[in-house]
């Protein structure tokens, strides 16, 4: 069975220490940015993560491509645990393991071609004899959609979309078998955005690569993802099969988020309530006691605030860390499947 | 739909002056604008929806800008107006609020002290303890809890969707005709989107305003315009009502955009449509129909999409208007299928 995980995620936290108040000489602070996540990825498949602004994907992405160490937990590529690995160990092992950014610009060297910025960790690593970088490039670039013959050209020459296709480009020329992509898409337009998502799955089918996608656009990871992680301040509050996540959300955070998605269809307009959620998200430093959305939540009663609810299989099955869940509210006008 | 239009735009267009040559943002646009109308804009990234929001403000007349065209609110020319007269409009009877709620507030002013300035701006010699009242009055309509603590309070004491909140408390305080919105929910979180766009509706009711919202993304447009442009490389290439562009799309870059949006439903329709290449540089662009190189079906168009600028013109019984040398019912129909698809 552990021979078709791609990646697994065990209890993995991340705490940020902040700035503690010299006056009065406190401990000091952390930001539990990630506290307690377990995840699996299934050879072959993708494992979509959503959630508002610092619920802890990037952090949770970092860690597991390990560009940053976790305060605790462990993660499994393989079945080997990078997390205590190091030197050359840890580069061999890593090399499986890529990740593409939001911004395509930002992420690539401006004075370095695209050629050189592909080939170098071929390079560096010793995956194509030498002399044969620049077959392997132009081979890389061709599949990722851009023209070889612009191997020469550098980042500012190409559009956000073409610069998206060239980090993926990067991404595959280490031959991973993992790939964490953090927002790859949300710089995008529309148009350019189908481009990139049709490049990931065919790259994924011809492959065989797993993915962790990561993207505030619920319609985007709807779209690719196979299984859902659904994250709120640092914790993962449901995950499970992107199809009964979506047609049946169990949490009362994701049936929130996922009422609130404008839909493209001017007919549905005013149907049924939204549900609304009120206020904001509580401070990552101090976070409510028991289950940390019950300060959002309609259905929190005294137990929310006293027991923090874990992330289990409920009755139906159903990944899901509430007390009460999976009522879903007929007026969110999703369509039973 | 009442027709008094309070804004009307004609043909306005702005070139700017670079090394590389003149950059021509908006090309000949013309739209009308009624009291209560929510009037959407969308379209690719570059196509000159943010040119042609602040040309109605007047806030690109840099040096490098030449503006033509007329931009009447209520028969005043805003483009030809003295400075006293557009400073007396903007901010009163036009007003703006931008995708980046911080950098539109001043950090070192508290939230009381920036809506009550907006005010007193237009409104001078009132007494301060009005001028108070009609701020704590204004922050309560956009939903700010505990409006008489946080008036004092400055921005970074307030959440990304709270800062919204007050931005556009700014804008409306003068209860403005017309208020453009460009891309005001991008930079937020869904749940709080969907808060800010249904505060936006609400206030739209009680003070009967126009709103231009400016956005990339369909769903806000599916959720809150009347009508719709659709803009490409800085001409409109479609106007429609909203149910229009969404059950009859009558052009083919409307059509690629349709299929490129991502749903929260069904994945198993595999892949999505893409509109092929990415947007032409405005200070060559391609002759003809600025969208040929990417269309798929410049081979019905006679000839005319690589040699001939397409015009606006009605088509279909929706109401619509089209920049397309497609005949109507080929454009009809492509346009049903693509929204069925
Ligand atoms: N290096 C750091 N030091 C301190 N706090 C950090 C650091 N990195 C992240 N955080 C905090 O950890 C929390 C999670 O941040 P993270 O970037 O993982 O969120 P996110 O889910 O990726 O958000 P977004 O959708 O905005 O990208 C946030 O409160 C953030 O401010
Ligand atoms: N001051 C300027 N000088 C030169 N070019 C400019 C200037 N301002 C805008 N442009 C150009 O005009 C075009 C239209 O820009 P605009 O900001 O209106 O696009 P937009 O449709 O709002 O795009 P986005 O969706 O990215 O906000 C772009 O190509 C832009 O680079
Ligand atoms: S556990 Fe309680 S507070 Fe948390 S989501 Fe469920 S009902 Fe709400
Ligand atoms: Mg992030
Ligand atoms: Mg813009």
């Amino acid at each position: 069975m552990t021979n078709d995980l791609a990646l697994q995620a065990i209890d993995l936290v991340k705490y940020f220490p902040t700035g503690a108040s010299k006056i009065l000489g406190r401990p000091t602070n952390s930001v539990r940015a990630v506290d307690g996540v377990s995840l699996t990825v299934q050879k072959g498949t993708t494992l979509g993560i959503v959630g508002e602004s610092g619920c802890g994907k990037s952090t949770l992405a970092r860690l597991v491509t390990r560009l940053i160490d976790p305060t605790s937990g462990s993660v499994l590529l393989d079945g080997v645990d990078i997390t205590t690995l190091s030197g050359s160990d840890l580069r061999k092992t890593r090399r499986k393991l890529q990740m593409i950014f939001q911004d395509p610009y930002s992420s690539l060297n401006p004075r370095h071609s695209i050629g050189q910025i592909i080939s170098q960790p071929l390079a560096i690593q010793h995956i194509v004899p030498k002399g044969q970088e620049m077959a392997r490039t132009q081979e890389l670039m061709e599949r990722v959609g851009l023209n070889p013959e612009h191997y020469n050209r550098y980042p500012h020459e190409f559009s956000g979309g073409q610069r998206q296709r060239i980090g993926i480009a990067r991404a595959l020329a280490l031959e991973p078998t993992v790939i964490v992509a953090d927002e790859p898409v949300s710089a995008l337009d529309v148009s350019i955005q189908a481009q990139i998502l049709n490049l990931l799955e065919n790259l994924q089918k011809e492959l065989g690569l797993s993915y962790v996608f990561i993207a505030h656009d619920l319609s985007v990871v709807r779209h690719i993802a196979d299984q859902v992680a659904v994250m709120y301040l640092g914790k993962v509050v449901e995950i499970g099969p992107a199809a009964d996540v979506y047609s049946r959300p169990a949490h009362p955070y994701t049936m929130a988020l996922l009422s609130a998605v404008p839909v493209a269809r001017p007919s549905e307009r005013g149907n049924g309530h939204r549900i609304r959620l009120v206020g904001d998200v509580p401070s990552p430093i101090d976070p409510p006691s028991g289950c940390r959305f019950r300060t959002r939540c309609w259905k929190a009663t005294d137990l929310c605030a006293q027991q923090e609810p874990v992330l289990a299989p409920d009755e139906a099955g159903r990944v899901v860390a509430c007390h009460f869940p999976n009522e879903v509210p007929v007026s969110l006008g999703i369509r039973p499947s | 739909m009442s027709n008094t239009s309070v804004l009307s735009v004609r043909n306005l267009s702005v070139a700017f002056a670079t090394a590389d040559g003149d950059v021509i943002a908006v090309d000949k646009l013309s739209f009308d604008l009624a009291l209560g109308e929510t009037l959407g804009i969308v379209g690719e990234s570059g196509s000159g929806k943010s040119v042609t929001a602040s040309s109605i403000m007047r806030l690109n007349n840099s040096s490098s800008a030449t503006t033509t065209g007329e931009i009447l609110l209520e028969g005043t020319n805003i483009l030809t107006a003295s400075e006293d007269e557009v400073r007396s409009i903007r901010g009163k009877d036009v007003a703006m609020i931008f995708q980046d709620p911080l950098s539109a507030l001043n950090p070192y002013y508290t939230v009381g002290h920036q809506i009550a300035e907006a005010y007193e701006v237009h409104h001078h010699g009132v007494d301060k303890s009005v001028v108070r009242s009609l701020v704590l009055d204004m922050m309560t309509k956009v939903g700010i809890p505990n409006p008489e603590k946080r008036i004092d309070e400055y921005p970074h004491q307030f959440s990304g969707g709270m800062r919204q909140r007050i931005v556009i408390a700014i804008a409306l305080i003068n209860q403005p005709k017309v208020l453009i919105a460009d891309e005001p929910t991008t930079a937020l979180d869904v749940t709080v989107q969907a808060q800010i766009l249904d505060l936006m509706k609400s206030l739209q009711l009680e003070f009967n305003m126009a709103i231009i919202l400016i956005t990339h993304d369909l769903g806000v447009i599916a959720e809150v315009a009347d009508n719709v442009l659709v803009m490409y490389a800085g001409r409109i290439v479609e106007t429609s009502s909203v149910s229009a562009l969404f059950a009859e799309p009558v052009h083919p870059y409307a059509f690629g955009l349709l299929g490129a949006v991502t749903s929260l439903e069904a994945s198993d329709r595999g892949q999505l449509d893409t509109i092929a290449g990415s947007p032409p540089s405005l200070i060559s662009l391609p002759s003809g129909c600025s969208f040929h190189p990417r269309c798929e079906f410049v081979e019905f168009g006679n000839g005319k999409c690589v040699s001939v600028v397409p015009e606006l013109r009605s088509i279909g019984t929706l109401g619509s208007s089209t920049a397309c040398h497609l005949s109507d019912d080929v454009i009809v129909s492509l346009g049903r299928k693509a929204a069925r698809a």
